[in-house]
């Protein structure tokens, strides 16, 4: 019994210690943000890699996703006679929802990871050790570019990601399944607002999500135990964890702005 | 990492795709800018009430779409609404003295205006006016309607 109540204290003081560390990290990177300034182009290049990459699977994700969209919502607003409200229910629950959402799961899954699994390695191979030795902070030259670069990154796929699916259920609903065209856009238009939707939804989720995908995936990679195993651990709680915060993160934002 | 040229054009065009995104969300999506059919022949109608009509709903002939409403407005003097709409110039020959009305696609649908064939040997013009039109169907008025009418009704039985 003992035993028990000893373990589960350790297990939940041990949580407590790692958010602590995490929130400590956060912080220590967010102070050293000022020090990118003259190196912007050390961003630039994590763009790429976290950015640019991640470009294919967020295309063609949002394409299908926005496809589905449109086929299973044809199937229930026929049954009412409404399917001229296909465009408003792809775009509505692309833009506050899946879009976002989406989006930075599949951020968490191609970029996160590979970013944990990177400076998991560094930590693991002392490159990061290396570093300070030549008395350069590991955390200004080589964490802070990757978190501005999620945070630049994941806002953009995730308005791909919402226009490609757009597109992919205009193409599904009035290409295969006969909605009118101009009933598509105008009711789509007439419903969807520019703040409330595209801003909120869009912008602000994904900001928030690409923050947190972000600090997530470089803490953990650099709080990674420096062995093979303690990296490939690091990597499956970046993708866990970030994609349950995402998640988690979700319902309270929508409770936030669209109650 | 080595920063080449290509990262950098990739960067540039990825933050460019970004935006275009952005932008057509905002212009497509949400509704920023009126897009209007450009091609056909303007007509314009003038209607008690149009119930929920849309710019760009459409304009249908039995059924067929001809064409697509550009623009609604209100005459402050003549106290109704104006609407505007484009008709394909295929349709040339819609008789002048042709009706129009708000139709419902469906029971919970779309609006449109639906126009119905008159028998005049002159055909609606660019800018013309269609001098017979109906109002949508107000679910409240009509209920308005029946119920006093059954009460009227009602009323004279009693007497």
């Amino acid at each position: 019994m003992t035993e028990l109540l000893a373990s589960l204290g350790r297990t939940s003081l041990a949580s407590f210690e790692r958010l602590g560390r995490g929130s400590l990290f956060f912080c220590a990177v967010v102070a050293r943000l000022g020090t990118l300034l003259p190196r912007l182009e050390l961003v630039l290049a994590q763009v790429w890699a976290v950015g640019v990459r991640s470009l294919v699977i967020i295309v063609v994700s949002g394409a299908f996703v926005g496809m589905v969209l449109a086929l299973q919502g044809y199937n229930t607003l026929v049954t009412f006679g409404a399917a001229e409200s296909l465009g408003v229910v792809v775009a509505k629950s692309l833009t506050r929802e899946l879009g976002p959402v989406l989006a930075a799961l599949l951020f968490a899954g191609r970029a996160g990871s590979a970013l944990t699994a990177e400076i998991g390695l560094m930590r693991a191979t002392e490159q990061l050790s290396a570093l300070e030795m030549m008395a350069i902070d590991p955390l200004s030259r080589v964490v802070a570019p990757r978190f501005v670069a999620g945070i630049i990154a994941l806002p953009l796929l995730a308005a791909i990601f919402t226009a490609v699916g757009i597109v992919g259920g205009y193409l599904c609903g009035v290409g295969l399944l006969g909605v009118d065209d101009g009933a598509f856009w105008s009711q789509m238009q007439s419903h969807v607002a520019l703040g409330a939707d595209i801003g909120n939804g869009v912008v602000v989720k994904s900001i928030i999500f690409g923050l947190v995908v972000t600090w997530i995936a470089l803490f953990e990679g650099y709080d990674a135990i420096p062995t093979s195993e303690g990296v490939a651990a690091a990597t499956t709680r970046t993708v866990v964890n970030s994609s349950l915060a995402v998640l988690g993160l979700d319902f309270v934002l929508t409770g936030l702005m669209f109650n | 990492m080595k920063i080449t040229r290509t990262v950098e054009i990739g960067v540039g065009l990825f933050v460019c795709l970004g935006i275009a995104a952005l932008v057509m969300l905002s212009f497509r999506v949400a509704n920023l800018n009126a897009v209007s059919t450009t091609h056909g022949y303007k007509v314009t109608a003038f209607f008690e009430n149009i119930g929920s009509l849309q710019a760009r709903a459409a304009v249908k002939m039995g059924g067929v779409l001809i064409g697509r409403v550009t623009g609604i407005s209100y005459d402050p003097k003549r106290f109704q609404a104006v609407v505007e709409m484009r008709i394909d110039d295929a349709y040339k020959t819609i008789p002048a003295d042709s009706s129009a009305s708000v139709f419902t696609a469906g029971l919970l649908g779309e609006q449109y205006i639906g126009l119905d064939p008159g028998g005049a040997d002159t055909y609606l013009t660019n800018g013309a006016e269609i001098k017979l039109t109906q109002s949508a169907l107000v679910l409240e008025r009509a209920l308005q309607e029946f119920l006093y009418a059954k009460t009227a009704k009602g009323s004279e039985s009693t007497k």
